[in-house]
């Protein structure tokens, strides 16, 4: 059997990025969100409609970089040490976000605040940091020699800044529209009005980062701009414009479930965007996935669990969100 | 490149990497085996119908959600570290030791993932018997992950089934070979032994402070039994897997053998060395204490064999041989400890005086970090003891760093240093705070907060964070 196993691979740890993204990232938005309100109860709310899935959202993020170091050894080399201070960024903001989940209950009513501020913070920063390496990949990094030679400060440009931002009001809008779907009565109605805020800002990056990415990639410009490549592109912005449009109009009327799941749309259309901008590469302008990837014995050896095991990952993380479905009522406490 | 010829970008490297599994290993240490004894719990209480069960696994599961927090917090950074400062030792071995973590993320990680909220959060929603279902499957899940990071390492201790392409870089040969590597089996034994031993020792002393207090108390009762038992039966077992795996280490390891014996001429009959200091410039032992033949009955099974010394090998490819020899000394005499606990615990079982012996409970208190002492100074024989090399034999650390300039990486040391020492050790006294808790009281899991009575129903009783949040609700 003839498969080109780098570009399965390519396509997969692409999925698990974006599992990671959409689903870590409506529980980081929901940390983002702390400080609208100041509501102790209202807090606990918020987290516990995700504390019995955050763990699972966000081994996707081991899966996503496990992958990259298995799969695509030499790109996994090339970028961490380019990013590195996003990445430190981003896991110790995990760890304040994280260890909130217990310490917020553990510790007494009086220092409660304090991991209120280690949630919220800790959200902002991972997020801010995803942000980060995102734009540093996109405007390029300096390899030779198979290994990483630029600087330990290279990934701060205002573009990069710029699509640390981004991905806090993406995060931000995926948070508040979740919210919408596992709330009721006043705090539903709170996040309601969060949401379109989150929104206005989410398309606002959005047009930026769209604006912008193609004088920072030329590459980038030949495949928005140019006659054959339009065809299969322009599609893209044509939905996210109905996206957008479904968004609002569910967000005006008072819709539970279509925010959430138009703001999962949002997301998938930009990440398509993104990934049309980078493919054939899986270090942008360096590395193909066939330059990068490890030989084909370990690409087939992890295939094999691959294709038995995310289907019954799938079926069992579905069932989790399923056992904890429907509305958190501040009546059930915890559940 | 300067920082790949730059020994202080390495050393810090080094100290980071070493710090933070050190600090990640005491949680996966203990969950490991509270994993299994939560599950045991709780068939117990399926079986039985006893309420203690309960109210003992209700009194573990909130400390098994605080440890297990902190173990995928601080094992995330572990993934990542890979790159940010080993990207050559990344690039050369990922495709051999990749796909073998892949598998742990794949059967492990989202398996603990996906049904600890359950554990946790569902036995509202799911039944008793599902909830049962659930907390075996975490179980599983903390078992299956130790398999598949213990074949990573051991492959790196012990490297097989590979090839060498043009770049350098290791490519697999054959996956059996590469899983199930010469030192693998030994190694996966004695680890998960020492995490069902470090899990007795805390149980057990937790059970013998909370005796102290009232020796009546039926939880405690229950889990200094059970504690004791497993110490008994699981420390011999130990030593035995232990010996085995000392063998496996003078076939493929000699070198750290030498270090860990601390002999430094190839000697038979060889003596045991108890006591001592190594100086490695004077190639000597100092103020050394030893029995004759012992380290050659103990490792080569006669009066007379030979047992290497350092002097066999190249000086530069000696590991840190003082490092390596305390902490061998380390864990052994804590092994020596833990069966003096078992037997003493035995014997106070057998007169009948198992819950009224203060003196034991006292030393079974001491001994309760333990086995966490054990761990990390047996993990620093192993590892220091594969110095200096990343992958024993073929690539050595020195050349296995990214080009990172080192006030990178002292920069992120210093955060991670502070950051764990804060956020962790806040965490582990919440953690001593449930712990003195009465096991007897089935929802007191928190202080300061009104307590409401547990429901009529068991499954209501068992919402292990009931008594916690009501102050939420």
């Amino acid at each position: 059997m003839i498969l080109d196993y780098p570009l399965i691979w390519g396509f997969l740890i692409a999925v698990a990025i974006f599992a990671y993204v959409v689903l870590d990232g409506f529980d980081l938005g929901i940390g983002i969100l702390y400080p609208t309100t100041k509501d102790s109860d209202e807090r606990t709310l918020m987290m516990n409609s995700v504390a019995p899935v955050w763990d699972g959202n966000e081994t996707w993020l081991v899966l996503g970089g496990g992958g990259l170091f298995a799969m695509f050894p030499l790109a996994y080399s090339v970028i961490m040490p380019a990013v590195y201070a996003p990445i430190i960024g981003m896991l110790i903001g995990l760890i304040f976000r994280g260890v909130a989940f217990e310490f917020r209950f553990k510790s007494s009513v009086e220092r409660r605040p304090f991991w209120d501020l280690s949630f919220f913070a800790g959200s902002v920063v991972a997020a801010f940091c995803q942000g980060l390496v995102l734009g540093t990949l996109v405007q390029g990094i300096d390899v030779a020699d198979r290994a990483y030679v630029g600087g330990w400060w290279d990934w701060l440009t205002p573009f990069s800044v710029m699509t640390g931002l981004a991905v806090v009001a993406g995060y931000a809008l995926l948070g508040a529209t979740w919210l919408v779907m596992k709330l009721e009565g006043a705090p539903q109605v709170h996040f309601r009005r969060v949401s379109k805020y989150a929104a206005v800002l989410m398309i606002g990056f959005l047009l930026l980062v769209s604006m912008w990415m193609p004088f920072i990639n030329v590459s980038i410009m030949e495949k928005w701009f140019s006659f054959p490549y339009l065809l299969y592109t322009l599609p893209v912005p044509i939905l996210v414009a109905v996206t957008t449009l479904v968004l609002w109009r569910a967000l005006m009327s008072d819709k539970d479930y279509t925010p959430f799941v138009a703001s999962l749309v949002l997301f998938l259309l930009t990440y398509v965007g993104l990934g049309i901008n980078i493919f054939p590469y899986v270090v942008p302008n360096v590395y193909t996935l066939w330059d990068a990837a490890a030989p084909e014995s370990s690409q087939k050896f992890l295939l094999v669990g691959a294709v038995i095991l995310i289907p019954m990952i799938l079926i069992y993380t579905g069932y989790a969100y399923y056992v904890f479905r429907g509305k958190i009522k501040s009546t059930e406490g915890y559940h | 490149m300067d920082s790949f010829a730059d020994g202080l970008a390495v050393d810090l490297a080094r100290f980071q990497f070493a710090f933070t599994i050190a600090f990640h290993i005491i949680f996966p240490a203990f969950t490991i085996g509270l994993a299994s004894f939560l599950a045991v719990l709780e068939g117990l209480w399926l079986w039985t119908g006893r309420d203690v069960y309960l109210r003992v696994f209700k009194f573990w599961l909130v400390i098994f959600a605080l440890s297990f927090a902190m173990g995928v917090v601080s094992g995330i950074v572990m993934v990542y570290q890979f790159g940010t400062n080993w990207s050559v030792f990344a690039e050369k071995t990922g495709a051999v030791v990749g796909p073998l973590m892949g598998y742990e993320v794949l059967t492990a990680f989202f398996l603990e993932a996906g049904f600890l909220g359950i554990m946790l959060f569902g036995m509202n929603r799911v039944g008793r018997k599902l909830h049962f279902f659930a907390t075996v499957v975490v179980a599983l899940g903390t078992a299956l992950s130790a398999f598949w990071i213990l074949s990573v390492n051991s492959w790196m201790q012990t490297p097989a089934g590979y090839a060498m392409n043009e770049f350098g870089q290791f490519v697999p040969e054959d996956w059996l070979q590469i899983i199930f590597n010469p030192s693998f089996p030994y190694r996966l034994v004695h680890m998960v032994l020492a995490a069902y031993l470090t899990t007795a020792f805390v149980v057990g002393a937790v059970g013998a402070y909370h005796l102290l207090r009232n020796r009546f108390s039926e939880g405690a009762q229950v889990m200094f039994s059970m504690a004791m038992w497993l110490i008994i039966i699981v420390t011999p077992m130990q030593m035995f897997a232990g010996d085995l795996h000392g063998l496996n280490t003078l076939e493929h390891q000699p070198a750290k053998i030498a270090a860990m014996e601390g002999h430094f001429e190839n000697q038979g009959p060889a003596p045991l060395i108890l006591f001592g200091w190594p100086d490695e410039e004077a190639r000597e032992m100092k103020y050394k204490v030893e029995i004759p033949y012992l380290s050659s009955i103990i490792l080569t099974h006669s009066l007379d064999g030979v047992v290497p010394g350092l002097n066999a090998f190249p000086r530069e490819n000696w590991p840190p041989v003082a490092k390596v020899f305390v902490s061998f000394r380390i864990m052994v005499g804590i092994g020596f400890l833990m069966l003096f606990i078992g037997l003493w615990g035995l014997w106070s079982r057998l007169r009948g005086r198992l819950y009224e012996s203060d003196w034991l409970h006292r030393a079974v208190m001491v001994m309760g970090p333990a086995g966490f002492i054990a761990v990390i100074a047996g993990w620093t024989t192993t590892e220091v003891g594969r110095q200096p090399f990343t992958v024993f034999g073929l690539l050595r650390t020195a050349d296995s760093i990214s080009p990172v300039e080192a006030p990178a990486v002292w920069a992120s040391l210093v955060l991670f240093v502070g950051v764990y020492f804060i956020v962790f050790g806040v965490g582990i006294f919440y953690i001593l705070r449930s712990m003195s808790k009465s096991p007897d009281n089935s929802h007191g899991l928190k202080t300061g907060v009104p307590v409401r009575s547990a429901g009529i129903t068991p499954a209501q009783a068992l919402e292990p964070n009931e008594g916690d949040r009501t102050d939420d609700s």
